[in-house]
């Protein structure tokens, strides 16, 4: 985090409109939070397979990201899973 | 030709009645003939803050249920004969009348009057379908907090998908002091979440509390939140006004805090 970054985020009038800019995300996908439960399960259940995850460190979430074949914004599933060990067969 | 323009917010306690009665009243001042309805029924607040509520002989449920002729429920504006509310009923609720009932009602009253402003009861059930049933188009208030914001999106996202085809934004309260320091969300910041276009932003004005409390709506009084919803009814009726200098009075204020810090 840069020393901007760091001001950047003391103040409360920025921290309101990134929490909001998720939330609505969210709430526009019409996704609830017991589906987003779900879908992390089930990347859980997947990923196992082939290596051992952090379960506890997983973090899934609604975002947006700029769309490659149109200009303007679309929503993405942006998932960050921590891998402790590769299984090596 | 008459428009019906309802005024929502989704949450509560953002101003909705009183930009409805300031709209109201602003709209009455530029000789407009203006009807305003409370459609809150159960929750009846928009006479008081007209100051009407002793005028009060038939509501809404009445003429919905055609126990009285509109004209008969029908109460003018003490200042401006051309202004009427339609009060809202008091010990009913919400379902004691159809999203049907309601258009038909509104386009009865587009014979007679210009503007037909629907004030909208919180929240997105059987009384905002009632609200939004006759409307042309729709503001929408909000303050610049996280849960106001959030339930204005939710509430565009139903005007759209209701086929109300224009919607815009009232941001109410702001606060340029707290702006300035960082700690309130800027205008900017809640068009660009909102996605909406704005028709308004409205300062934190004691003078509200004040003409509330007196019965008699703050438009057209030299307060700044009363030049505000001045401004806004010239843009309802299409004028090009450009939007306050709130940055001003809040410099002076700062000016003298820092004398003092």
């Amino acid at each position: 985090m840069s020393l901007a970054d760091f001001f950047r985020k003391k103040n409360s009038g920025n921290i309101a409109k990134d929490r909001l800019k998720l939330v609505l995300v969210s709430d526009r996908a019409n996704c609830s939070p017991e589906v987003m439960e779900l879908i992390k399960n089930d990347i859980i259940h997947v990923i196992s397979k082939y290596m051992e995850i952090d379960a506890e460190g997983l973090d899934i979430q609604i975002t947006q990201t700029e769309s490659e074949t149109d200009n303007g914004k679309v929503p993405a599933l942006y998932a960050n899973i921590p891998i402790k060990e590769m299984h090596h067969s | 030709m008459s428009e019906v323009i309802v005024i929502t917010s989704g949450k509560g306690g953002v101003g909705k009645t009183t930009t409805t009665a300031n709209v109201g009243t602003g709209l009455a001042q530029l000789n407009k003939k203006v009807v305003l309805i409370d459609t809150d029924i159960g929750l009846r607040n928009l006479d008081v803050v007209m100051g009407l509520e002793n005028r009060i002989v038939y509501n809404l449920v009445d003429v919905v249920e055609g126990s009285c002729r509109i004209k008969q429920a029908l109460i003018k504006d003490k200042k401006y004969p051309n202004l009427s509310l339609l009060p809202s009923a008091q010990t009913r609720d919400k379902s004691s009348v159809t999203p049907e009932q309601m258009k038909k009602l509104t386009d009865e009253l587009r014979e007679e009057f210009d503007y037909i402003l629907l004030d909208c009861p919180a929240g997105i059930e059987q009384g905002f379908q009632n609200a939004i049933a006759g409307a042309d188009r729709s503001i929408v208030v909000t303050t610049p907090e996280v849960s106001a914001i959030r339930d204005a999106d939710r509430i565009i996202g139903l005007l759209e998908s209701n086929e109300i085809r224009q919607t815009q934004l009232i941001v109410n309260r702001l606060r340029m002091d707290m702006v300035k320091r960082g700690d309130m969300m800027t205008v900017e910041d809640v068009c660009e979440i909102l996605a909406v276009n704005l028709i308004g932003v409205v300062p934190d004005d004691e003078q509200i509390v004040i003409s509330t409390n007196q019965g008699e709506p703050l438009v057209g009084s030299d307060a700044l939140a009363g030049k505000a919803f001045a401004n806004i009814c010239k843009r309802i009726i299409g004028e090009d006004v450009p939007f306050l200098d709130l940055q001003k009075k809040a410099s002076v204020f700062e000016r003298l805090a820092g004398l003092f810090k």
